[in-house]
């Protein structure tokens, strides 16, 4: 077939000019898609560069090691140790199910923990670790180990934990560290990074909270490349952080110990013990007590309620949080600011007949017998309610207050603890303010001997004996150096009062304790050099109502727990050149000469020997007693304890 | 002119044929092949498996096939030309029937030795035929209606296969190149106009259906529609990857990150980096001016297919051979256009440089015929 050569001619034209249309389109569209690589590749390529590096670099915080925690002569009261766990990875594992089998076979597993962990399986990627228990013994570690083989995938893992080797002894002074919750992040603004790494502790209460920024240290970092998975493919750069700063504390451990464990033999009680000149506290006791390192991994639920559900409240420091009527302990203040006022003299004598009216209504003495005719030495020696109650309708509270604020009550003294307390007082305007009523003269003849509105913490009657010792402001110090930088001694300037009374108080303390009559005379000190000046209280917690007093009073033991007397006993000793103040509160105890002094003495002599004390400092007739009960604390609490991180488990 | 009417003696015989072979073309083939040889050793973290190997070894093997194909006289394949096409549209029959089902569609027969994708034979079956008709075909009957209806039929029945399997991508495609070559044959201007603007009319239609009874596309393909539209509405799914390859592509800057230091591919944040987005694995590592060159090298085939149809007065083979140019340009634009983020993901490979056995051995086997044509173009 032939074609004419036009029509070829024409067609070969037009496929030429369609050719060129064609060819043309392509090109514009090479041109754009070469515009379109300059733009992302050069004009953008800085921002896409960023955006790759986001994706591949991750940041891993490492977190510090913890500062620890000394007593005054360098016994480690909070370190860390390691803390091992059980891990699993899914794909070097094989079969999970069988090999989780065996190594049930093997240690023992939490349920719940377990399925918690099988469920984080589920969701995460198989190269992860998944930690399927946690807080494992040694034992269990080493099983693991030595039988690796047979359990593809699962490693013990070793981190750091907070523990405690003194226990009980320092929980509500050093608080305990726990696992970050969600609550403690909604309450920081701003949280560090840190926070966010999983199990990591945080100071909850206590020293451990208070000193969190000093003990916490900083986050090192490494930066890690990921690939799309998140596996880590290398370590790129790696920045050390920094350990947080050391503590060491005022308190002495072992005395400290020796508190707990005598406090321990009643119900609920609590002590401090301060140096007098410096402040330092030696001893912050509160019992019953706890076991901080229940806290350190978070705490089961079962031994939370327990102690939430005691009616001793063993959370709570007595020392700093229980606010207490300080009861007869108060009477040097009611003295103090009438002999600073002038209104009386040492000598003047007050006649007690067992009572006083004062506005229509009969204040009782405790003595329903009376005393007779008292002076401010035998008031204070025999602890006769009617010489104050003269006193306080003489002067008024607001010049009572105003002493008691002097010496620290109502006051909220600066230790690092936690909820420490103010205390109470009171003032017409406080009560005006609190309650909405006027103050009466009953208020103030209540508050004369340490009743109705007085408040006081077992720390600040310690602080206020302090003062007593010296007429120094003395002021508590728990911390004694942060990071080896000792923190300074506040050398109480003097509190400005006539050393003659300060003398003729501190007399009268001398002779509640060392007079035959006096009302601590039982728990006298006999060793030379060592007596010690105290005085005791006793505080009602309800109202003895009148038909009660008809029936004629009954005795503590008699009533429910919550419903007895708190037996008080502030001193310090030794009584020439003071050096420990103590205040001891046996709670819901009785009657403070015969509950509270004796511990009081304990606790001062334990202190002023730096150990146990010999037994010729005590009166002889207490000397076998004292021998069974020294025997005793010796034995329930032994001096060495050797604690390592493997006793733990 | 058709070959009949040639002086058949003053075409080359025997081995003088090799003389006459298009070696331009062939040579920009091995250096784009080269090119992916590179990035798919690359994207294995420095290893010939497992991809690079098997793909030189399959170039090679369709490099010999181009060659052989290239020796046998153009008048042979445009008598093939309506059978080739009739066994490629029995074939996507077929994998309706047989096929393996792989990517959520039916795509290839397997033949035990290789996988047939029937859908990449028809794109050079389709021109081929094409071809052939408008050879045969007077011209000034070209625009008549019947003799528009009849290609536009041979175009609508493998696309409508194909779109069924389904395979968006491959039919766009077919209907692109089928098209370009009814244009290339001098098909009235208005034809395309009044398709062009019916084809508006689809889309929005086919926009419209979603959600409707009468819904025209799969979910999944209105989703990558979605993705391509605001990729960043699904940065964790869909729209993840088309982010994570721009943001390959983009960190290149000027010079790249260096031979496999590209941390987008190396650490698995590009996805199909051996596949379909093995051009952004290229400008990560060799950074603009390495995917630059990469375009000017496929621009630089389109250059010598045009410029060879062009000195070829045999129609035949000048619809031939701009018809596979075409095809040739449309996968690789289509597939830059999708990586770079001009265009929807539609799962297109990069030719000749992405893994793949089938696409590559057809497309050396069109330019086989591209090369015959060449060879035995009249003189």
């Amino acid at each position: 077939m032939r074609r004419p050569r036009a029509d070829v001619e024409a067609s070969q034209g037009k496929l030429t000019r369609r050719a060129a249309i064609v060819g043309g389109l392509q090109f514009t569209f090479v041109g754009t898609l070469a515009a379109r690589m300059h733009y992302l590749q050069v004009d953008q390529a800085d921002e896409f560069r960023l955006l790759a590096e986001e994706n591949r670099i991750n940041i891993r915080l490492i977190p510090p090691d913890r500062g620890e925690v000394f007593d005054r002569n360098g016994v480690q009261l909070a370190r860390n140790v390691p803390s091992y766990r059980i891990v699993v990875v899914q794909e070097n594992t094989g079969d999970v199910d069988e090999v989780i089998e065996r190594l049930r076979s093997l240690v023992p597993l939490d349920a719940d923990e377990l399925d918690a962990a099988l469920e984080e399986m589920r969701r995460s990627a198989p190269f992860l670790p998944v930690t399927i228990a946690d807080s494992v013994s040694w034992d269990t570690v080493s099983k693991v180990s030595v039988n690796a083989p047979a359990l593809p995938g699962i490693t013990p893992e070793v981190g750091l934990t907070r523990y405690y080797p003194l226990g009980s002894d320092f929980a509500h002074v050093l608080g305990y560290v726990g696992p970050v919750s969600s609550y403690d992040l909604s309450k920081i603004e701003n949280p560090d990074q840190l926070l966010r790494i999983p199990r990591f502790q945080l100071g909850k209460v206590g020293v451990e909270a208070k000193y969190e920024d000093n003990l916490r240290g900083k986050a090192g970092a490494k930066r890690v490349e990921v690939n799309a998975t998140g596996r880590v493919m290398r370590e790129l750069s790696r920045r050390v952080g920094q350990a947080g700063g050391d503590l060491q504390l005022t308190v002495d451990s072992k005395l400290q110990r020796y508190v707990q464990s005598r406090l321990e033999m009643v119900e609920s009680a609590a002590a401090v013990v301060m140096d007098v000149e410096s402040g330092d506290l030696m001893a912050i006791a509160s019992s019953p007590t706890f076991d901080p390192n229940l806290f350190v991994q978070g705490i089961s639920v079962a031994d939370y309620k327990n102690l939430t559900d005691n009616k001793y409240r063993p959370l709570a420091s007595n020392a700093v949080q229980g606010l207490y009527p300080p009861g007869s302990t108060f009477k040097m203040m009611t003295a103090l600011a009438a002999l600073e006022e002038g209104v009386i003299s040492a000598d003047e004598t007050v006649y007690c007949p067992g009572h006083m009216e004062v506005s229509g209504r009969r204040f009782h003495c405790w003595k329903r017998a009376g005393h007779g005719w008292m002076d401010l030495a035998n008031s204070l020696k025999q602890s006769c309610d009617v010489y104050y109650y003269d006193l306080a309708v003489k002067i008024g509270i607001e010049k009572i207050s105003a002493m008691a604020n002097k010496f620290g009550i109502g006051v909220r003294h600066d230790v690092p603890m936690s909820a420490v307390k103010r205390g109470t007082a009171p003032t017409k305007d406080w009560k005006l303010d609190r309650f909405g009523q006027d103050w009466v003269v009953g208020d103030t003849v209540n508050a004369s001997i340490g009743q109705g509105f007085v408040l006081t913490s077992p720390l600040q009657l310690c602080v206020m004996a302090s003062r007593l010792a010296t007429g120094r402001n003395v002021s508590p110090r728990l911390v004694k150096s942060i990071d080896g930088v000792e923190t300074p001694v506040i050398n109480g300037e003097d509190m400005g009062l006539n050393p003659n009374n300060v003398r003729k108080m501190q007399r009268a303390m001398y002779a509640v304790v060392n007079d035959r009559r006096g009302t601590a005379y039982g728990s006298r000190i006999i060793g030379e050099g060592m007596r010690m000046a105290g005085k005791t209280g006793t505080s009602q917690v309800r109202n003895i109502t009148a038909e009660e007093r008809a029936r004629g009073v009954i005795s503590n033991s008699q009533l429910p727990w919550e419903r007895r007397d708190h037996a008080l006993f502030v001193n310090f000793a030794p009584f020439d050149n003071p050096k420990y103040a103590v205040s001891v509160i046996v709670v819901h105890g009785g009657g403070g000469s015969r509950n509270a002094a004796p511990i009081a003495r304990d606790i001062t002599l334990q202190a002023l020997y730096g150990g146990e004390p010999p037994l010729d400092a005590y009166p002889s007739k207490d000397r076998g007693r004292i021998r069974t009960q020294q025997a005793k604390l010796r034995e329930v609490r032994p001096i060495a304890r050797g604690v390592g991180a493997g006793d733990q488990a | 002119m058709s070959y009949l009417e040639y002086t058949v003696k003053s075409v080359p015989v025997g081995a003088r044929k090799m003389l006459f072979i298009n070696w331009p073309l062939a040579i920009v083939l091995v250096a784009v092949a080269s090119v992916g040889f590179l990035m798919l050793y690359s994207v294995a973290g420095g290893s010939y498996s497992p991809w690079a190997e098997p793909q030189m070894k399959r170039f090679a093997l369709g490099f010999v096939l181009m060659i052989g194909v290239a020796m046998v006289p153009i008048w042979f394949w445009r008598s093939m030309a309506g059978l080739a096409y009739g066994i490629s549209v029995l074939l996507l029959i077929g994998v309706e029937f047989f096929g393996a089902v792989g990517m959520g569609a039916q795509r290839w027969i397997d033949l035990g030795f290789m996988r047939l994708q029937p859908s990449e034979l028809t794109k050079i079956t389709l021109v081929m035929v094409l071809a052939a008709y408008y050879d045969w075909l007077p011209q000034k009957r070209t625009s008549h209606p019947f003799w528009v209806a009849l290609p536009v039929i041979m175009i609508l029945l493998p696309t409508a296969l194909v779109f069924k399997q389904p395979d968006l991508g491959t039919a766009l495609l077919l209907m692109g190149a089928g098209g370009g070559l009814m244009f290339l044959a001098g098909v009235h201007w208005a034809y395309f106009v009044a398709v062009i603007t019916s084809g508006v009319g689809l889309v929005t239609a086919v926009l419209q259906s979603r959600g409707t009874t009468w819904q025209l596309i799969e979910d999944y393909q209105f989703r990558r529609i979605d993705t391509f539209l605001d990729p960043s509405q699904s940065p964790l799914d869909a729209g993840y990857h088309i982010t994570q390859a721009t943001i390959a592509l983009g960190s290149g800057g000027w010079t790249g990150k260096g031979f496999m230091q590209g941390t987008q591919s190396r650490l698995n944040f590009l996805p199909e980096k051996h596949t379909d987005f093995i051009f952004n694995t290229l400008a990560e590592e060799f950074g603009f001016i390495g995917s630059f060159s990469l375009l000017l090298l496929y621009t630089l085939v389109i250059t010598f297919c045009i410029a060879s149809a062009l000195i070829n007065r045999d129609r035949f083979s000048n619809l031939l051979i701009l018809g596979i140019a075409l095809n040739f340009f449309l996968f690789f634009a289509v597939n830059m256009a999708m990586v770079m983020g001009l265009a929807p993901v539609v799962g297109v490979p990069l030719p000749l440089v992405s893994y793949g056995g089938s696409a590559m051995l057809v497309l050396l086997l069109a330019f086989g015929l591209v090369q015959s044509a060449h060879v035995h173009r009249p003189r």
